[in-house]
């Protein structure tokens, strides 16, 4: 064929030429040999339809459409399925607080033992399971569902030209898709990116991309911003694309300072859509998950809600928030959030549960097992929409947790880059923050959460 | 990436699942292991190396599934595990996972493993969507063209496990008798390698300059080569 | 190669450049002789899918010239590839 056409020539790389037409030509014998293809009407239609539905879901017209109202739906998806589950399971927990505190009582047990095991370790687990689990079993579901049929793919194809302009790499798009399962698990995905340079701007962005952790947080937030339902899920969508827009940003940034450099090539598969096992699927996704979080409701959630009642209890926690206060409300935040954003640092799951522990504890007793509850207690702690909304954006753009930067020294070896995944983000936090917060006050759009 | 031979468990040998990306490998992983390796369709989902144990009978083996990879030419991060792996940490049978529906580009990896190990059985598997596409293999002449056992399987189904697994077992102990199918390049580099020793693999890859001298211990031997 | 538009089908010649993007390439079967057709350009018009060897790969316009191709003529029917 035309490969023995060409002048021999001895440099390595037109042997490589050669040895792989030969490779193929002998593949290529084989797999005549070996396959027959049958012309079928229903294996035709098959095609044609894979076809369509790719053109349709990357055309001009509709490829980004799609994208954002796609993820809109599963957050709706999320945010409706949430509701039963998370009632159900609050209203288990509050019985079972009944029930674990009138045993104590029986025992004649110590207040501080009381306040230990139940206003310190129970209560955090407890909000740990009811608020932060159902959405984040939900939407890790859907998401591998999505996964399975192969959509991803065609998102990294949408977006290349978008990373390319920032001097980043298509395939950054499917490590910040795998980023919103964890973010330990989206740096490790980075690996699909060959070129040094551009797997590095994606591990420094990939935090950028709320994580499960984060988004019951995130959607909590939402709902009591927007009021809950399609408003909620399109602010939620919103506020990732605006996460997607700081990290083609960072990315720019960063390929003209730091990491300079030329973008390298871009190759990627597009896999056949596949018809993906609804059930199965679901029901792994939805356990694995579950059986996740529970292990690290116990591992972390519950050591971290025994320290805080010792720290509560001894002052320490209100002096520490007292010294934040200050930085803390120049980001439209306050004293506790800064505080709970430090002590939530293991695990981004366990951020809201320490907030609202460090509230209580200074004060009132809520029953805070569900949304209602939430709203009342952020309420008399003088929260404000630009507090939710802060918040949010701290939370969406802050440093990465505990697991995530050991996976970042992991994949690469040094410590100087792990500092650079946590500064970056912090100021990008910080900054946002702040930026919002002075432009509000300064339009005079302070709004109390519940007018 | 090294491979650490001695922490390994205990087993009567190493299987290694090696195949392009997306050919459902850690899906196979998942069924004979029974653990819970994540799947997904990209190309890309499994970057590292994981381990498990089967059974067949009373033989226990290690299974190791790999990053997929297009070639073994060690030029980008997942084909330098996957062909390290099958050099230096020389598993008993390689298993080359091949989707049915793009036999052709699948066959291509195959051939490169054939020129480092003859210990190979092929599962041909995503029959079911092959099926589908309106793409019917022929096992039995392809297991004629290669020269090693082919398996149809539908691994998502559960189909064609059993089988693969006997032919793994029944390879391992040397029941089954290979004769893996050799390429012919063109006249000259036939005679080239022809001048160069140790596997066929090697001397090819020494030929293609792939790997800078002193990369591997194993370009020592072919120091005094013509490359 | 970047030039074919959607749906077009062409022969592969040769193969410029040096280094790990060539030898891609080739692993992915863009080898001289095979038969290529652009599938679909991407929202905003860079990468561009290409059916090879039955399968769909997306290349960024700038790589995908490195492999020369020779316009299949009279062939405007789409083919078979995924
Ligand atoms: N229809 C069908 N789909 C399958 C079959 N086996 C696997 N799949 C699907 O194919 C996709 C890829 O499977 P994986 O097991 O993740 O493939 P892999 O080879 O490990 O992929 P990489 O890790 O990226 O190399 C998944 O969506 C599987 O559900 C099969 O026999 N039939
Ligand atoms: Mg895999």
């Amino acid at each position: 064929m035309s490969a023995l056409n060409t002048a021999p020539c001895k440099s390595p790389a037109d042997l490589q030429e050669r040895v792989a037409a030969a490779l193929f030509r002998e593949a290529e014998a084989i797999a005549n040999r070996a396959t027959k293809v049958t012309e079928e009407e229903d294996s035709r239609a098959l095609r044609y339809l894979e076809r369509k539905l790719d053109d349709f879901l990357t055309s001009r017209r509709t490829g980004f459409l799609l994208m954002t109202a796609l993820l809109a739906f599963i957050f709706w998806l999320t945010l409706v399925g949430t509701n039963y589950p998370s009632e159900a399971l609050a209203r288990l927990f509050s019985w079972g607080e009944k029930q674990i505190l009138a045993f104590l009582g029986g025992l004649n047990a110590p207040l501080w033992l009381q306040g230990i095991l139940v206003e310190g370790i129970y209560r955090t687990v407890s909000w740990v399971v009811a608020v932060m689990l159902p959405p984040m079993a939900i939407f890790f579901s859907l998401f591998a569902l999505l996964e399975d049929v192969g959509y991803l793919p065609r998102v990294a194809f949408n977006l290349d030209r978008l990373f390319r302009a920032t001097g980043a790499h298509g395939k950054q798009a499917l490590t910040m898709a795998m980023g919103f399962g964890c973010n330990a698990v989206g740096v490790t995905a980075c690996r699909i990116i060959e070129a040094p340079r551009e797997r590095l701007l994606a591990i420094l962005t990939n935090v950028f991309t709320p994580c499960n952790g984060r988004l019951p947080t995130l959607m909590a937030l939402a709902a009591l911003f927007a009021g809950g339902g399609l408003a909620a899920s399109l602010l939620l969508c919103a506020l990732v694309l605006g996460g997607c827009a700081i990290t083609l940003g960072v990315c720019y940034l960063l390929s003209r300072t730091f990491l300079k450099g030329l973008p390298s090539y871009f190759v990627l598969e597009l896999p056949p859509f596949r018809k993906p096992q609804v059930g199965r699927v679901l029901l792994r996704s939805l356990l694995d998950r579950t059986a996740l979080v529970l292990v690290r409701a116990v591992t972390v959630a519950a050591p971290a809600g025994a320290l805080l009642w010792v720290l509560s209890a001894s002052g320490l926690a209100a002096k520490a928030a007292a010294a934040l206060d200050p930085l803390a409300r120049v980001m439209g935040l306050d004293g506790f959030i800064l505080l709970a954003f430090v002590l939530g640092w293991p695990a981004n799951e366990i951020v809201l549960p320490v907030l609202l522990a460090c509230y209580l504890s200074a004060g009132t007793m809520v029953e805070a097992e569900s949304l209602a509850g939430l709203k009342a207690v952020l309420e008399e702690h003088g929260w404000t929409h630009l507090t939710a909304l802060c918040y949010m954006l701290f939370s969406l753009l802050h440093f990465p947790c505990g697991t995530t930067l050991v996976t970042i020294y992991r994949e690469t070896g040094s410590l100087r880059w792990v500092c650079w995944a946590v500064l970056i983000p912090l100021a990008t936090a910080c900054l946002a923050c702040t930026l919002v917060a002075q432009l509000a006050r300064a339009l005079g759009l302070v709004t109390s959460l519940f007018t | 990436m090294t491979f650490p031979q001695d922490n390994r468990p205990k087993t009567d040998g190493v299987v290694a699942l090696v195949g392009n990306p997306n050919t459902g490998k850690s899906t196979i992983f998942n069924a004979l292991t029974g653990l819970k390796q994540h799947t997904g369709n990209w190309p890309g989902k499994t970057v590292s190396i994981a381990r498990g144990t089967f059974r067949v009978g009373a033989q226990k083996y290690l299974l190791v599934d790999l990053p997929g990879t297009y070639s073994l030419r060690a030029g980008s991060p997942e084909e330098k595990i996957t062909r390290d792996f099958l050099l230096s940490g020389r598993p008993h049978v390689t298993v080359v996972v091949a989707d049915a529906g793009r036999l052709e580009r699948n066959l291509y990896l195959v051939l490169q493993v054939l020129e480092i190990t003859g210990k190979v059985v092929v599962c041909l598997n995503m029959l079911d969507d092959a099926r589908r596409r309106g793409i019917c293999v022929d096992v039995r002449a392809l297991e004629e063209e290669l020269g090693v056992p082919v398996v149809a399987a539908a691994a998502r189904q559960g189909l064609g496990l059993q089988e693969l697994k006997g032919k793994i077992d029944a390879l391992a102990r040397g029941e089954i008798s290979v004769c893996p199918r050799r390429v012919k390049y063109d006249p000259d580099i036939e005679e080239q390698l022809a001048f160069m020793s140790g596997t066929r693999w090697l001397a090819l890859e020494a030929l293609l300059g792939q790997q800078k001298p002193g990369e591997g211990s194993w370009v020592e031997r072919f120091k005094y080569c013509p490359v | 190669m970047s030039r074919l538009p959607p749906g077009q089908k062409a022969e592969v010649r040769r193969l410029l450049g040096e280094g790990p993007l060539k030898f891609r390439l080739l692993d992915l079967g863009f080898v001289p002789g095979t038969t290529v057709e652009a599938v679909r350009r991407s929202p905003l018009g860079d990468p561009v899918a290409f059916c090879v060897r039955g399968a769909l790969v997306a290349l960024r316009s700038k790589d995908a010239d490195l492999v020369l191709v020779e316009v299949l003529p009279g062939d405007q029917r789409r083919g078979a590839c995924p």
